[in-house]
C-alpha cells in the first residue's frame, strides 16, 4: 500500500492538516489500516521535498502546518492510479512451504495443507464478520466493504491454491515420456493416494 | 442449546463389490440452533450426500441421524414426509421455483400441500417475503424476476412456516458475487432468528458467513474451523498509533 499516494489522493480533494489526514485515511478503510501520526508527518515532509505538496509556512512542522497538492503532484497521482503493479510472482512463504514439504521426510503434504487453509478460512470468517457487523455509517461501510472484499478475494485466492495443489498432488503424474517397451515390474497402485502414496511408500 | 442437526457416525456406501464408493465415512456433526455451519470440500469430497441424509431424502448405510431430537431412523414414511414439509427447509443452486406460480405462491406451496388453508398459506408467504425485502415481487412470476430475486423468493420457500433446519446446496453458485454475499446474509439472518443452518459449498468466501467451517474429504471430516476471534484481532499490535 502505498501511504505516499493515499495521502496525495486525500489533498487532492483540498488542503488538509496532518491529523485529519490520517483520520480520513482510516475512516475510509473502514479503520482496518491504522496509521502512525509519525508515518503520516514523515511522508508529508517527503512529499514537500519533492514538490509533490506544498505548505503555507515551511519553517513551522507540526499539527498546525495545512498541506495541498502541487500540479506535479495531481500529475503523479493520476499516473499512479493507473498505473500495473509489479508483473514478476513474488516468492511466496506459502508456496516455499508447501513445496519444502513434498520433500520433508515425515511430513504429510495434505495436513500442512489443510492447516494454512483452515487457518486462512478463520481469518476470512473474521473479515466477513466486520462487514456483517455493519454500521450506522454508510460512506465508512462502503470503504469498509471495499478494503475487506479486496482481503476476502485475496485470501479465496491463496485458498483455491491450496486446493488445487491438493487435488494435483493426488492424482497420478501423467506420463512424461512414451511407455517403455517393457513394463516396469511392480509398478505402484494407481488412483487413491497418488502421488503422495507413492512418495510415502519410497520412503519406507 | 438445542440441538437441530446431529450425525452419529453416518456412512454412506454406493454400489457394492469393486464397485463400492464410500461417499461418507462415520460422519460425527452437531448443529445447534441459531448456528450456521458450512460444510467445505472439493467435488466428490460427500458434500451433497451429506445434505440429502441430514434433509432425510436418503437413508444412511449405517449410523443414525436425529433432526430436532427425534430419529430419522424410527419414524415412518409418512412421519419423514411431513418432517420434510415442516421442519427442514431446502435451497438448491438452480432455485427450483415452479415457472407457472408466482413468487408468493411458490413460497407457499409447502404450507399448502401441509394442509394449510389458501388463503392462510398465501398470508404466511407474503409475511416471509416481506421480511426478505420482496414484497413488492410477490405477484411476479420466476421469469420476471432476476436471479437474485428468485433465490431470495427460494429461501423465503425454505423459511416459511416453522422450520427448524434449512440446509442449502451451493446456494449461491449462479449468481455474481454480490448477489451471492447477499443471499449468504439472509441465510446468517434467518439462522439468527432461531433455525439451524447447513449450508455446503466448495466456495471460501462463502463459507466464511458461517459461524463454524466444517471441511470434508473423501467423505470424512477432517478438520474443522474455531469459532472466530473478534475482529480486533485483524489489526496487529501495536500498529495503532
Amino acid at each position: 500500500m502505498s501511504i505516499r499516494h493515499a495521502l496525495l489522493a486525500l489533498l487532492s480533494e483540498g488542503p488538509s492538516y496532518g491529523l485529519r489526514l490520517r483520520q480520513e485515511f482510516e475512516s475510509r478503510t473502514g479503520d482496518l489500516w491504522p496509521l502512525n501520526i509519525g508515518q503520516v508527518y514523515t511522508t508529508l515532509q517527503r512529499l514537500e521535498r519533492d514538490g509533490l505538496v506544498e505548505s503555507d509556512d515551511t519553517d513551522r512542522d507540526g499539527p498546525q502546518k495545512l498541506f495541498r497538492i502541487t500540479a506535479t503532484g495531481t500529475e503523479e497521482l493520476t499516473g499512479w492510479l493507473r498505473a500495473p503493479d509489479g508483473a514478476a510472482p513474488p516468492r511466496d512463504e506459502l508456496v516455499i512451504k508447501v513445496l519444502v514439504s513434498l520433500r520433508v521426510p515425515g511430513v504429510d503434504v495434505s495436513e500442512v495443507i489443510q492447516a494454512h487453509r483452515r487457518h486462512l478460512v478463520e481469518m476470512m470468517q473474521r473479515y466477513t464478520r466486520l462487514k456483517a457487523h455493519g454500521g450506522e455509517d454508510a460512506e465508512r461501510d462502503v470503504g469498509l466493504a471495499l478494503v475487506v472484499d479486496a482481503e476476502l478475494f485475496r485470501l479465496e485466492g491463496v485458498v483455491r491454491w491450496l486446493d488445487a495443489a491438493e487435488i494435483r498432488l493426488r492424482e497420478p503424474a501423467p506420463p512424461a515420456t512414451p511407455a517403455p517397451a517393457t513394463p516396469a515390474p511392480a509398478a505402484p497402485a494407481s488412483g487413491a493416494g497418488g502421488r503422495t502414496a507413492r512418495r510415502q511408500g519410497a520412503r519406507r | 442449546m438445542t440441538t437441530m442437526l446431529e450425525l452419529r457416525r453416518v456412512s454412506k456406501v454406493h454400489g457394492a463389490g469393486a464397485a463400492e464408493v464410500h461417499a461418507l465415512r462415520e460422519v460425527d456433526l452437531s448443529v445447534h440452533q441459531g448456528e450456521l455451519v458450512a460444510v467445505m470440500g472439493p467435488s466428490g469430497a460427500g458434500k451433497s450426500t451429506l445434505l440429502t441424509i441430514a434433509g432425510s431424502l436418503e437413508e444412511p448405510t449405517s449410523g443414525e441421524v436425529l433432526v430436532a431430537g427425534a430419529a430419522l431412523s424410527t419414524m415412518s414414511r409418512h412421519a419423514r414426509a411431513r418432517l420434510r414439509r415442516r421442519t427442514i427447509g431446502y435451497v438448491f443452486q438452480d432455485f427450483n421455483l415452479l415457472a407457472g406460480l408466482t413468487a408468493v405462491e411458490n413460497v407457499a406451496l409447502p404450507l399448502e400441500l401441509d394442509g394449510l388453508g389458501a388463503k392462510d398459506a398465501r398470508a404466511a408467504g407474503l409475511a416471509v417475503l416481506e421480511r426478505l425485502g420482496l414484497a413488492d415481487r410477490a405477484d411476479r412470476h420466476p421469469d420476471e424476476l432476476s436471479g437474485g430475486e428468485r433465490q431470495r423468493v427460494a429461501i423465503a420457500r425454505a423459511l416459511v412456516g416453522e422450520r427448524k433446519l434449512l440446509l442449502a446446496d451451493e446456494p449461491s453458485g449462479a449468481l455474481d458475487s454480490v448477489n451471492g454475499e447477499a443471499v449468504m446474509r439472509l441465510l446468517r439472518a434467518a439462522c439468527r432468528s432461531g433455525v439451524a443452518g447447513v449450508v455446503v459449498t466448495h466456495d471460501s468466501r462463502l463459507a466464511s458467513w458461517a459461524d463454524r467451517v466444517v471441511f470434508i474429504r473423501d467423505g470424512r471430516m477432517v478438520d474443522q474451523t474455531v469459532a472466530p476471534a473478534g475482529p480486533e484481532s485483524l489489526l496487529e499490535p501495536g500498529q495503532k498509533a
